[in-house]
């Protein structure tokens, strides 16, 4: 079943439909709040708080305004970043560190999404962008940094790190098919 | 599309940069920017680049499945047991389209094969089978007022059990079982239909020995509590019988659940 039936049959109270969909998602949305916040208990508190959201606002959700997973990662990543903000007193300072002395565009691309049968398809998505666009897509996504931090980092003239953001998602659009 | 867009090479002046498109689409712009500022108002009258930013916005969620990880099994079933206490907010009314969605090819209908009914050809499930796994815990709820199907009502009970088997091309049985509610509640998703002339049998498994438990209706999505005692079943299995069931099964069962083998 499709991610967004089950988001909306959550909305309409049925137990069995957000089984499905924490079963389906959990991987995704825990994932994402542990890589922001890099910490497993935060992360889990995260996961734990987001899908209660679900529950209660899955009723919400419009399919006619995007995607459920992308509904559900858009308040998992906030939920993220604001928790990130209040435990570093810069989340960026620490992303610079952690940058500088781990530079890891690539570790992140864990064992589980590997054994997934998402695998494949992001795998394809991903292969398809070149090593900066990865990285400059990378940070604004899952480090919150601006396009201009991300330039300043990276080294790189802004235009280019527009450029290469911009064009970056458009090739994971093509890959994807949108609206999954 | 606006005259504006017939300038995208520009980045400064007057002219809005589109190239910050995806940049905004990550939320990824500095709200101090000038050229973001003026891009932001453009958008704003834009729909070409609304839909644009909302595309791409999509499209960066693959990003988020390179970091994929599972959480612990505990927290499922925490979570599980937490919404029963917690009420959904009621839905808003702005949705735009109907309540069950006609996503691409997520429904097997049933096709001229499974109504021609050539025997076993149309069913397509294979044997799968599931062990029961401990869903709700604690049996009060601080509201109860709600309308409860009979899958909530199991799943409320406090030794509720439930598992999930999958059947192939999307189609899944998932089964609640609650020995204190001595019921069990069978939920399917896209069943194949049966072929003519033939249904599902449900059937309750006791030492070894099998007990009818009703019919399935036809149709693909049903949730249909199991008839008889539920209390000391060892499992339940489903079969495809003549229409109007069997004393005893005749085939091999199609999905199987084992209440049995858990703490």
């Amino acid at each position: 079943m499709v991610v967004a039936e089950l988001l909306v049959r959550t909305g309409q109270g049925s137990h069995s439909a957000f089984a499905e969909l924490h079963r389906t998602c959990a991987a995704r949305i825990h994932g994402l709040a542990q890589r922001i916040v890099r910490n497993h208990s935060q992360a889990q508190e995260i996961t734990q708080d987001v899908f209660l959201e679900f529950w209660q606002k899955a009723g919400t959700f419009d399919p006619a305004r995007g995607s459920a997973i992308n509904w559900m990662l858009t308040v998992a990543r906030r939920r993220a970043i604001d928790r990130a903000r209040a435990t570093y007193a810069s989340v960026r300072r620490d992303t610079v560190f952690h940058h500088r002395h781990y530079s890891t565009a690539h570790d992140s691309t864990s064992e589980a999404v590997l054994a997934s049968l998402e695998a494949h398809r992001v795998h394809v998505a991903l292969s398809g962008l070149s090593a900066v666009q990865r990285e400059a897509l990378e940070l604004a996504y899952l480090e919150d940094l601006t396009h201009v931090e991300v330039a300043r980092l990276l080294d790189l003239p802004l235009g280019t790190v527009k450029g290469r953001i911009r064009d970056g998602l458009i090739r994971l659009r093509a890959a994807e098919g949108v609206g999954r | 599309m606006t005259d504006e867009h017939t300038d995208d090479a520009l980045g400064g002046g007057s002219w809005p940069d589109h190239a910050l498109v995806g940049a905004y689409a990550l939320d990824a712009v500095d709200p101090q920017d000038r050229a973001a500022a003026l891009f932001e108002r453009h958008l704003a009258r834009c729909p070409d680049c609304q839909d644009e930013v909302a595309s791409l916005r999509e499209a960066a969620s693959t990003l988020s499945a390179i970091c994929s990880a599972t959480p612990r099994a505990e927290l499922r079933l925490a979570l599980i047991e937490q919404i029963g206490r917690v009420r959904p907010l009621p839905p808003t009314d702005q949705r735009s389209t109907p309540a069950r969605l006609p996503g691409p090819g997520h429904r097997d209908r049933p096709t001229a094969r499974h109504r021609r009914g050539r025997r076993r050809a149309g069913v397509v499930l294979a044997l799968a089978a599931a062990v029961l796994v401990v869903a709700g815990l604690g049996a009060t709820r601080p509201w109860d007022d709600a309308v409860l199907s009979p899958s909530q009502q199991v799943l409320r009970a406090a030794d509720a059990r439930s598992a999930s088997v999958d059947l192939g091309r999307g189609a899944r049985a998932t089964l609640v079982h609650s020995d204190d509610v001595n019921r069990s509640v069978i939920e399917t998703e896209n069943m194949p239909v049966p072929p003519t002339g033939s249904v599902y049998q449900l059937w309750y498994e006791r030492d070894g020995t099998l007990v009818s438990a009703g019919l399935m209706p036809r149709g693909p999505d049903h949730t249909v509590r199991l008839q008889g005692d539920a209390r000391g079943a060892d499992g339940a299995v489903v079969t495809v019988e003549p229409e109007g069931g069997s004393e005893r099964p005749t085939s091999e069962p199609v999905a199987e659940f084992d209440f049995g083998l858990i703490g």
